[in-house]
């Protein structure tokens, strides 16, 4: 029983904090949104690991994905909620989900209800990620894939991504929206 | 890409974000799947013609009432399920106990009953066409439940499936009495709830294909 007040605790903390960063995010703060999604991603990697022993080259795959669709479902989260059931809630969806593509039955009742240790603890070693995001953003249209390359990866505006790319100013922002969703969809896709 | 290159490019991607999209979505399917389902019954079925009579019994408004309360349970569960790691815990008892309301009212009028009226408070003349009736009149409330679904998250897909199903049958139901002669409880608690059965359980099969995400 030796540290469960210990984890209730950091649970705790990480809650309200996390809560804050993911309100203001929401209201478009992006440098809030970037410290919840860094914070997230440790959380992730230390609740995924324990739980993929048998999988250990899945792990950053994972982290990938599930922060993929925190982003691409977080206009699913209402401000009421607790941060942790919401996060929870995707991150074990994602290792069901991985379970059952490796058709692995690993400890499926240890994923069911711990939901305070989503924010328990934290691990910033990020190993190789098996699956190569930028690859699979080769594979997108170029509709999807250009406004991804120049807004997110070379750091140009909107205005400059849509002049290099001869697509209007709208058709970019839309590019990169519906791009996240495809690359998604492309990694669910993969086997 | 290393993680910390694609929290990056999310990070960048932090739009504003207005709180209750389930229940816009919803409202809107609402909006789009009631009035249609109406449009299909007065089209191919018709309006009961005796419908100012009925309306002064109380079987006509428990009729209206069951399908009501489980498309009202229904919409209240799927806007919760709809989201990750929120929970109906008391729909299905919800659902229990409109089930066994009907069913106690079908057994004390079929025990009152004379045993030679039984089979036609049960069966009445359109036992067949009534479950049927009702999964047709489900499907455009189905459709737009689904469309509404496949834009949030339910973390289970085959529960969040059904659970639109239901609401689908609910409202055709409700629609369906609106055309439908039979008065007998016993009647309603059985092909009433079988044709909203159908299209629940159809969502359960269809939820496992298109719902994950």
């Amino acid at each position: 029983m030796r540290g469960m007040n210990g984890i209730g605790s950091k649970a705790a903390e990480g809650e309200s904090r996390l809560h804050a960063l993911m309100v203001a995010s929401l209201g478009g703060d992006a440098g809030a949104y970037h410290a919840l999604l860094d914070a997230l991603s440790g959380h992730l990697r230390a609740f995924f690991r324990r739980r993929l022993a048998a999988l250990p080259d899945e792990l950053e795959d994972l982290v990938q994905e599930t922060l993929l669709a925190v982003h691409n479902q977080r206009h699913t989260y209402e401000p009421e909620q607790p941060l942790t059931a919401w996060v929870h809630g995707i991150a074990r969806y994602k290792l069901i989900d991985l379970y059952r593509r490796r058709a692995t039955r690993e400890a499926l009742t240890d994923v069911l209800d711990e939901e305070m240790e989503v924010f328990a603890s934290q691990d910033h070693e990020a190993m190789d990620a098996k699956r190569d995001v930028g690859r699979l953003l080769e594979q997108l249209p170029d509709r999807h894939r250009l406004p991804i390359q120049y807004v997110k990866l070379d750091g140009l505006s909107v205005a400059e991504a849509a002049q290099k790319s001869g697509m209007s100013e709208s058709a970019v922002k839309v590019g990169v929206h519906r791009g996240l969703k495809a690359l998604a969809a492309l990694i669910k896709g993969e086997p | 890409m290393k993680t910390d290159d694609l929290v990056a490019m999310l990070a960048s991607e932090a739009d504003e974000v207005r709180p209750g999209t389930a229940q816009r979505r919803f409202g809107l399917a609402m909006m789009v799947g009631l009035p249609l389902s109406a449009l299909l019954m007065m089209a191919t079925l018709g309006l009961n013609p005796d419908l100012a009579e009925v309306t002064r019994q109380g079987m006509f408004w428990v009729k209206l009432g069951l399908p009501l309360a489980l498309a009202g349970i229904s919409l209240y569960a799927i806007l919760r399920i709809a989201r990750p790691g929120v929970r109906a815990p008391a729909a299905p008892w919800m659902i229990v106990a409109a089930l066994m309301s009907i069913w106690l009212l079908a057994l004390v009028v079929l025990v009152q009953a004379a045993p030679a009226e039984r089979p036609g408070l049960l069966f009445g003349e359109t036992w067949v066409a009534c479950p049927l009736s009702i999964l047709f009149l489900s499907l455009p409330m189905f459709a737009a439940a689904i469309w509404a679904l496949r834009g949030l998250a339910p973390t289970s897909p085959p529960l969040a499936g059904a659970t639109a199903g239901l609401l689908a049958g609910g409202t055709g139901a409700f629609v369906y009495a609106l055309h439908c002669p039979e008065m007998a409880a016993p009647f309603i608690g059985s092909w009433y709830v079988l044709g909203m059965a159908l299209p629940a359980a159809i969502g359960a099969l269809i939820g496992r294909l298109v719902l994950r995400w």
